[in-house]
């Protein structure tokens, strides 16, 4: 034992290791206080914290745990793009190699449940932040963000399934983009849609209506493959990206997670 | 055990299994948060429901077995009482539902389903939706007590004492983190991603399904036109969601746990959440085979089903049944019945705000109020319509294909 004392006093009092954690381990109230502030991944945190807002009991951890799974996702996501090409030669191939070939291959896996497992934290989420009333002011705004966030959620996932370009991928998703078909005044067959014309002409067409739009095509095929991977490796993923440091901001801007006043 | 199998597979057709839960909804809400008793007139009412399904039921062989169901499981939560929210109660209720599920794995065709890689998230919400469901509903129930004899909310004896995020906060994120971390590589391990033959666009599979948080909406679509299933309803969802803090102005219950305070907005919520979007996405991935027909959980999924298409128009239904002429050929005048019933549906706001509403009026202001219950509306428009399609085989009210505007 003496000699593990030894060993932790000797790697916490080394150099490199004070240079990595300024404050050192935090045994006292004043080193707690700078370990937090003094951290750009620990100030996300105020201080302190009423202790209603830390009980899991509470919060369930909901939104922490859809957090911790984006994260997930973007580290597998990123691994996944090492072996993946958009385009509808290599797409499924790649994902087979994937299957067949790489090393401790659970990444794909990974990525696909930590999916599943995403939509369902952010809805149990929204259901905790509802049923405890945590979206009345002055948290309106960021309830909205949250919406906004869930919105983007699903697109992730939606446009994630696409490209494994299997019978699932592309028929899920030609029922999906189906509907843009018909919206109104927008799609093919929307309501509406055909009262818009240019003498006898129709403006709205297969050739140039919110699916086209969509997907890039009259059906599924390259352009949407290459779209969906756009969206879903990079545009997404910056969004939501972005807008999870603004709810999170709020979160602490609005007086900490809720509590009775 | 076929019996069992039987009654479940019938109890589970959407129109069944969507009575049920509405009506085991609105009871649990009534007897087992609000202390309502049987003896009362409400009490009477939910009693007098359950023998009119099984009245009915004698001619109508579902809805007798509704009605059993109706009955039996509402005088168990009766003789459970408050005790719902016991947690030894509800140990037993998720052990209950735990052994349900892998007795009935060991049927072959609800296993087929069952156990389907990307199917098995969906079963694991369904117990975490019913977890949850039930810790928010006792932790609002036990509150309610406190506050009803004078105390305050539990969350409220913790708001004062404050503590440092390190260590208190930040191991608790450590340990959830670990956790899930455990949780993703197990089951990454054992069950692997699906992967299908490759894309091919000319041999589509039936059934063709969305991505399974989207079968709610390809769900709504055996009840609407893509129009409304596929685009209006989805965007009115967002636009509800988006709605909510800015209608909803009561300032209580901001914080903890409760229901009585709230007992309206939560209960919309949950209905909207649980019976109504939930329970599409469920039974759209589980239920629903072959050309999207209805399939009991035990049932085979015979793609060559047949199920017969009898659904008829209101217009129809007005010109040819009621004045038994052919139906006008002028949309206008042919659709009049339908677009009076659903222009009558949408001025109900304020109508019965000078009338029974006036009181939300008053509180909510015009603004609210309207936009409110035009969301409410619209969210009911869906159970409405799904009760007309079983009760009358209604196809359409509105059906005006030349601009393919169909409701
Ligand atoms: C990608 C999605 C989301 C992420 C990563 C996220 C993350 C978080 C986190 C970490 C918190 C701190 C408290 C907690 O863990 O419960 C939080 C709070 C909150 N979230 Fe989210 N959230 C997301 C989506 C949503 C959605 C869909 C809603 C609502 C529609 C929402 C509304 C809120 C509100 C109002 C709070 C403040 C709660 C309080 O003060 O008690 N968020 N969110």
């Amino acid at each position: 034992m003496a000699d593990l004392r030894a060993l932790q006093d000797g790697i916490v009092n080394s150099q490199i290791w004070k240079s990595i954690f300024r404050v050192g381990i935090p045994n006292t109230n004043r080193k707690r206080v700078l370990a937090v502030l003094g951290s750009l991944i620990l100030h996300l945190h105020p201080v302190k914290v009423r202790r209603s807002g830390t009980r899991m009991s509470y919060t369930w951890c909901m939104g922490g745990t859809t957090f911790f799974l984006f994260l997930v996702e973007t580290v597998t996501g990123l691994l996944l793009m090492f072996y993946y090409r958009p385009t509808i030669e290599y797409a499924f191939t790649d994902i087979m190699d994937l299957r067949e070939q790489a090393p401790f291959g659970i990444m794909r896996e990974m990525h696909r449940w930590g999916a599943h497992a995403m939509v369902i934290a952010v809805w149990l989420h929204m259901f905790r932040v509802f049923m405890t009333g945590s979206y009345k002011p002055p948290r309106e705004f960021n309830w909205n963000v949250g919406v906004i966030l869930l919105v983007l959620t699903l697109l992730l996932s939606f446009t994630g399934y696409l490209l494994p370009w299997d019978q699932l991928a592309i028929w899920a998703i030609t029922v999906g983009s189906s509907m843009a078909r018909a919206t109104p005044g927008a799609g093919n067959e929307g309501p509406m849609s055909g009262l818009i014309k240019l003498g006898d002409i129709r403006l709205i067409h297969a050739g140039d209506d919110a699916r086209f739009a969509l997907i890039g095509g009259r059906s599924i095929g390259p352009a949407t493959l290459l779209r969906f991977y756009v969206l879903h490796c990079v545009a997404i993923p910056l969004v939501a990206g972005f807008l999870m440091a603004i709810h999170f901001w709020r979160v602490r801007k609005d007086g900490g997670i809720s509590g009775p006043l | 055990m076929t019996f069992i199998k039987d009654f479940i597979n019938v109890l589970s057709a959407s129109s069944i299994s969507f009575l049920l839960l509405s009506s085991i909804f609105a009871f649990i809400v009534y007897f087992n948060l609000l202390d309502g008793q049987l003896r009362t007139k409400g009490g009477k009412l939910f009693l007098g429901l359950g023998i009119a399904f099984v009245l009915i039921g004698l001619f109508i062989r579902p809805l007798l077995y509704l009605g059993i169901a109706y009955l039996a499981i509402m005088f168990g939560l009766a003789h459970l009482g408050p005790r719902l929210w016991d947690r030894k109660v509800g140990k037993w209720l998720l052990i209950f539902m735990l052994a349900g599920f892998f007795v009935s794995m060991l049927d072959p065709n609800f296993f087929l389903i069952a156990a389907k890689p990307d199917n098995v998230p969906i079963g694991a919400m369904i117990f975490l939706l019913g977890i949850f469901t039930w810790i928010a509903l006792r932790k609002a129930y036990l509150n309610d007590k406190q506050i009803a004899a004078g105390g305050i909310p539990w969350e409220k004896t913790e708001t004062s004492e404050k503590l440092f995020v390190w260590p208190d906060l930040v191991y608790t994120e450590m340990l959830c983190m670990i956790l899930l971390t455990i949780v993703m590589i197990v089951w990454s391990i054992v069950l692997r991603a699906p992967l299908e033959e490759a894309a091919n666009p000319t041999s589509s599979p039936n059934p063709a399904k969305a991505p399974w948080y989207f079968l709610g909406l390809q769900e709504m679509l055996v009840y609407f036109d893509p129009w409304l299933a596929g685009v209006v309803l989805p965007t009115l969802i967002i636009v509800g969601l988006m709605a909510i803090p800015y209608i909803d102005t009561n300032p209580k219950g901001a914080g903890y746990y409760s229901f009585r305070e709230r007992k309206w907005e939560i209960g919309i919520f949950l209905y909207g959440f649980l019976v109504l979007w939930s329970f599409l996405i469920i039974t759209g991935t589980f239920l629903r085979g072959p050309n999207w027909n209805f399939f009991g959980p035990y049932e085979y999924w015979d793609p060559n089903k047949l199920v017969p298409l009898v659904n008829i128009d209101l217009s129809e239904f007005f010109w040819v049944s009621l004045f038994h002429m052919p139906p006008p050929r002028l949309w206008v005048i042919r659709e009049l019945p339908g677009i009076l019933l659903v222009v009558g549906y949408l001025s109900l706001p304020p109508l019965l705000a000078t009338g029974p509403f006036r009181r939300f009026y008053l509180k909510m202001g015009a603004t609210r109020y309207y936009v409110g219950a035009f969301l409410f509306l619209i969210m009911m428009a869906l159970p409405i319509k799904m009760v007309l399609r079983w009760l009358f085989n209604l196809k359409y009210i509105v059906h005006i294909q030349e601009i393919f505007f169909n409701i």
